[in-house]
């Protein structure tokens, strides 16, 4: 809310001066779209590539699948700087509870870590996070970390800005015993889909698959991207 | 506006708070809405409202925005329609219909708050569609859809649209969409309206609220 007040404020004072770009004043966000679906024995997790300060893109290869474990990752929305220090901050806490149990931690503890700092911190912060991983205990899960700081475990989860345009295609789309193969294409499908709608979604897919073995990555690029037949 | 409401939620104020859609098939058009009315998002002032109105024999309107202007702009372009077809001893083309609602919206862009999508079928293009914007932008479109729920099913729709579809795939395509909709966005609800054009005739078609198709997690 302070970052409300002052945008606005820097924002009448460059706005005076042509030769300061709009965006300078600017946050830095990851208007996005991210992805995780759950399959039987582990996940797939999906996103975009695109970071925009206002209309400028800062990045158009971003990475916005983080790694918080060796089996468990999360896809970060909302404020780039707000979402990184909170992934780092759960690295590390996650980190030393693994060494202190002796074992792999559960997707569960970490999605919960998430969600103590988005709610403790809910007027600060500006953070839609999704966790996904794979643990011994309960296989592939997925857990969404909204803005707000709720905790909810879902089968499919899409977050960001681009998400409002896929809801629809997921809810028909989806089904429960999907392959990896089948759910890796609904996921680059989604995504598309959502990158062609949405402004602040876009660049390439990023695609990660998290189960048993290891995590295996994917990059699709644009021109290979699975495409609709729109008139 | 104070400013905690606009960063508490980006939603406070919803304008077109509604899913509505046309979309053309092989020989005719089908346009569809949800037939709910809410204030502000947390009263449902009307669980069965029309909002296809029908300004001449094979044309149709559907109104998102403030019912009122929306009332007032399909009033005044039926009068201006009929007077029109009588002049000209024929019906009118889709495009009058669609062109008289735009001069009205932009004309009057400063007081008005409604978009339409106009469809219909006349003997020289066949089956249309066309969008008329909030400021009064005219667009023909293969298929359109608009209101606050229609954001959920951008995707569905880009991956499902074929042109020439059939009647029957046709109806199944607007059927789910408005489904898919109304099942992610609170201020749609209620039955599904759909009207059929097509050369011989318009029917109207209601899907109620317990027919519509399910999916996955309901």
């Amino acid at each position: 809310m302070a970052a409300v007040s002052a945008m606005g404020f820097s924002q009448h004072l460059s706005s005076c001066n042509d030769l300061v770009p709009e965006w300078t004043s600017r946050e830095v966000s990851t208007g996005t779209t991210i992805m995780a679906v759950e399959y039987d024995g582990g996940v797939v997790m999906g996103a975009d590539s695109r970071t925009t300060t206002g209309a400028y893109i800062a990045n158009r290869v971003t990475d916005k699948l983080t790694p918080i474990h060796d089996r468990i990752f999360c896809c970060r929305s909302g404020s780039a700087a707000d979402t990184q220090a909170i992934a780092d901050a759960v690295t590390y806490q996650l980190g030393f509870h693994s060494i202190e149990l002796d074992e792999p931690p559960l997707v569960q503890t970490a999605a919960n870590l998430f969600k103590d700092m988005c709610y403790r911190y809910r007027e600060e912060l500006m953070a839609g996070i999704i966790v996904a991983g794979w643990d011994k205990r309960r296989g592939g899960q997925v857990y969404t970390v909204p803005v707000g700081g709720m905790l909810s475990r879902q089968p499919v989860s899409v977050g960001g800005s681009g998400s409002t345009y896929i809801y629809g295609y997921v809810d028909s789309n989806y089904r429960t015993g999907m392959s990896k193969e089948e759910c890796l294409r609904f996921t680059a499908g989604a995504l598309s889909l959502a990158m062609e709608r949405d402004g602040s979604s876009g660049g390439v897919v990023r695609l990660a698959v998290i189960n048993e073995q290891g995590v295996e990555r994917q990059v699709i690029l644009g021109n290979q991207l699975p495409k609709f037949s729109t008139v | 506006m104070c400013l905690w409401c606009l960063s508490e939620s980006t939603t406070a104020f919803l304008p077109f708070q509604t899913t509505i859609l046309a979309v053309k098939f092989n020989g005719g058009v089908i346009i569809g809405s949800d037939s709910r009315a809410s204030m502000g998002g947390s009263y449902v002032s009307s669980k069965t409202i029309n909002k296809l109105i029908q300004v001449h024999d094979r044309i149709f309107c559907c109104i998102a925005g403030s019912l009122a202007d929306a009332q007032a702009v399909t009033k005044m372009a039926k009068f201006q329609l009929s007077f029109h077809s009588i002049q000209m001893e024929s019906p009118p083309l889709v495009k009058a219909a669609a062109s008289v609602m735009k001069e009205l919206c932009y004309s009057n862009k400063e007081e008005l708050q409604a978009g339409f999508i106009t469809a219909g079928w006349d003997r020289k293009k066949g089956p249309q569609v066309y969008t008329v914007s909030l400021g009064g932008m005219l667009l023909s479109q293969p298929f359109t859809i608009g209101g606050s729920g229609s954001t959920y099913i951008y995707g569905y729709v880009d991956a499902k649209y074929k042109p020439d579809m059939s009647r029957e795939e046709c109806l199944q395509f607007a059927t789910n969409a408005l489904a898919l909709a109304i099942g992610r966005d609170n201020v749609s609800g209620g039955v599904v309206h759909l009207v059929v054009i097509t050369e011989d005739g318009v029917e109207h078609v209601v899907i109620p609220g317990d027919k519509l198709p399910k999916f996955h997690d309901e």
